[in-house]
């Protein structure tokens, strides 16, 4: 299964929903696509959607932490919600848990950001 | 069980190939019956193995040459990730958490940690200008022990 996303904005927090395979190969563009949509939209907050993502390594280790000092060096906070088990440990392994908020659903994510869905 | 079985596959260094890899990789492995968790650890590490290869063995040239072993004895899968590559300079550095010698990729410099996290046994065996292999040994515990 190759990568994809779905992005949708709602005020000034952008939802992005990553879909299937996050390894090195689809690292390039999720990072461009991503970058583009947060400067276009003038984005402060990002809730990343990891439901439809069926497989990542550390290379989307890589992408997360690097959107993370992105958002946060703008002043901004990211929310990472709907992780897998196998994806978990990951961030448990790289520490990553210890500093992205990870929230159960996309719901959640956007209250805990204070937007309303 | 005892049978022995194996494979070796080559492919070219490049990106998209990895996924290829955890693919064919898993479902060699799938005669094993392994379970899910089982299975998205090897595709892990293949998938870690392989982009080191390609990104720091082979500073993504594609025209470098990525070979996988593959053996199964009784239910012990032993995997080998080989490229001719630049080489390793500091095995220790390189394997160290978070390290990464290439920080303008935006690398979490995890590969090395998470293979040895996910497999029994990894062995690095490495030499500047000639090239690495990653050898790596997993039990596969098998959902059939479950149910008996």
């Amino acid at each position: 299964m190759s990568f994809g996303m779905q992005l949708e904005q709602r005020g000034r927090a952008l939802i992005v929903r990553l879909q299937g395979e996050l390894d090195h190969h689809a690292a390039d563009s999720a990072r461009a696509q991503m970058e583009d949509a947060i400067l276009r939209g003038n984005v402060a907050h990002l809730i990343l959607s990891l439901k439809d993502l069926s497989f990542m390594d550390s290379s989307g280790i890589g992408v997360i932490l690097g959107r993370y000092k992105m958002i946060t060096a703008r002043g901004g906070r990211m929310v990472v919600c709907d992780v897998s088990p196998a994806v978990y440990r990951l961030f448990e392994m790289s520490g990553l848990f210890k500093i992205v908020s990870i929230e159960q659903s996309e719901r959640e994510a956007l209250s805990s950001l204070g937007v309303v869905s | 069980m005892s049978e022995t079985n194996f494979f070796t596959l080559q492919f070219a260094s490049r990106s998209v190939n990895e996924s290829f890899a955890r693919v064919a990789v898993a479902s060699f492995v799938s005669q094993l019956d392994p379970t899910l968790e089982e299975l998205t650890d090897i595709k892990t590490v293949v998938s870690e193995a392989v982009t080191n290869a390609i990104i720091h063995g082979y500073n993504e040239d594609p025209n470098g040459v990525v070979t996988i072993r593959g053996r199964i004895e009784g239910d012990m899968l032993y995997l080998t990730v080989e490229d001719e590559g630049s080489g390793i300079e500091d095995l220790e550095l390189a394997r160290t958490p978070l390290y990464t010698s290439k920080p303008e990729l935006e690398r979490s410099g995890m590969g090395f940690t998470i293979m040895e996290n996910f497999m029994d046994r990894i062995d690095v065996v490495s030499e500047p200008g000639k090239g690495t292999k990653v050898e790596m040994v997993k039990r596969i515990e098998s959902k059939k022990m479950m149910y008996n």
